[in-house]
């Protein structure tokens, strides 16, 4: 029998974490972690990822509610983008009061 | 900036550069909870004022200090690394609060000593908490049941000493300023506990069993805190929540008319203390 790739069950389902700061525009992934259900992820969450003031807004997320895409992917999906320059921003000004470009 | 502000404010704080702004990614700067409050002894502070201070922040102080102890035991022992953690922030928040107590405490007392010296080199006669948190928890029905009766009436408590009651001349601006920072980390404490005893009570009939338990087993020492009336309606709406009763058990009887906060405590205080005190004691210059 080959040994299994599985990770060891706790018991409690995984989520993923995302946080977006004070000074930050989007929410970013920052680790995942255990819990009964999406309030108590919510929860530990606060407790695991914002002890140091890093956050003002949490989404946690089932992490099998997450399609991804898939190393095997890896060519199809984005070696055809590497040699598109013309898809670049780069053949104008950008006017310089425009912010986060 | 507020949570209730629009997510267009994102925009605006990205231009709220400061001092730190190096290392913003990992979490804002801190805030000094007694910024702005002037700590000296208000002036014409008559000597019993200021007694009764101390031996009010030296109370709170104890409870903070006792029940931050006995939490951090859980830590390396809880069943979730998550719920470890949990506890961990719980202790140290209270812990927090016990500095600023005995600090306040040390300084109203006005007898040259500090907050180490106050939880390092007291007796155990000498020490004000409520005997609930010397209270060794059985298992983890009774850390949730304990942690929300204690944080329920502590609560309930500091937000009193927040608002300037009428019926005292001479609040002390720093306990508010205290109050004020610890009525946020209890609210937290509170629904975290809560939602523990909700769960536990309300779930299979084993962990309804062990809930039950953990209140029967608590409730003598509950008398001694004096719940105020919106604590005791709290406790009450979360434990019918939790399907759980109420239970009418006699209060622990004091020990000759006396209690923790006569410095009358239960066999487990002095364990409490051996293990909280016995580094500082065998090194009493040492600095962390």
């Amino acid at each position: 029998m080959p040994p299994s790739t599985e990770p060891p069950s706790t018991g409690w389902p995984l989520y993923e974490v995302f946080l977006r700061g004070k000074r930050g525009l989007n929410h970013v992934h920052v680790g995942s972690l255990h819990a009964a259900d999406p309030e108590m992820a919510l929860r530990h969450a606060r407790d695991l990822y914002t002890r140091r003031n890093e956050a003002v807004s949490i989404w946690v997320v089932p992490a099998d509610a997450i399609t991804a895409s898939s190393p095997d992917e890896k060519d199809p999906f984005f070696a055809p983008s590497g040699d598109k320059v013309y898809r670049h921003p780069t053949f104008y000004q950008i006017p310089e009061d425009v912010p986060h470009i | 900036m507020s949570e209730s502000e629009s997510e267009f404010d994102a925009y605006l704080s990205l231009t709220d550069v400061t001092e730190d702004d190096h290392r913003w990614a990992f979490g804002t700067g801190f805030a000094d909870p007694l910024a702005g409050v002037d700590v000296t002894l208000q002036a014409g502070v008559n000597p019993s004022d200021a007694a009764a201070l101390a031996e009010r922040c030296l109370a709170l102080g104890d409870d903070a200090l006792i029940y931050s102890h006995r939490l951090q035991q859980w830590v390396t022992r809880a069943p979730e690394l998550e719920e470890e953690t949990a506890l961990a922030n719980i202790a140290l928040d209270l812990l927090g609060q016990a500095r600023l107590l005995l600090t306040r405490a040390a300084q109203a007392e006005g007898r040259g000593r500090d907050e180490d010296q106050l939880a390092f080199f007291r007796d155990e006669r000498e020490f004000r908490n409520v005997r609930l948190v010397e209270h060794a928890d059985a298992d983890f029905a009774e850390l949730a049941a304990r942690l929300l009766v204690f944080s329920a009436w502590r609560l309930a408590l500091f937000e009193r000493l927040t608002a300037v009651p009428a019926t005292d001349p001479r609040p002390d601006p720093v306990l508010a300023a205290i109050a004020a920072k610890a009525v946020k980390e209890l609210t937290y404490h509170r629904d975290y506990a809560a939602a523990w005893v909700i769960r536990l009570g309300d779930g299979t009939d084993y962990s309804h069993a062990k809930a039950q338990a953990a209140l029967d087993a608590l409730w003598p020492l509950v008398a001694e805190l004096d719940l105020d009336a919106d604590a005791a309606a709290y406790l009450d709406a979360v434990i019918a929540e939790a399907t759980l009763t109420r239970p009418s058990a006699p209060p622990l009887a004091p020990v000759a008319g006396k209690t923790g906060r006569d410095g009358t405590h239960t066999e487990a205080m002095g364990y409490i203390l051996a293990e909280l005190q016995s580094v500082a004691r065998a090194n009493p210059d040492a600095t962390w």
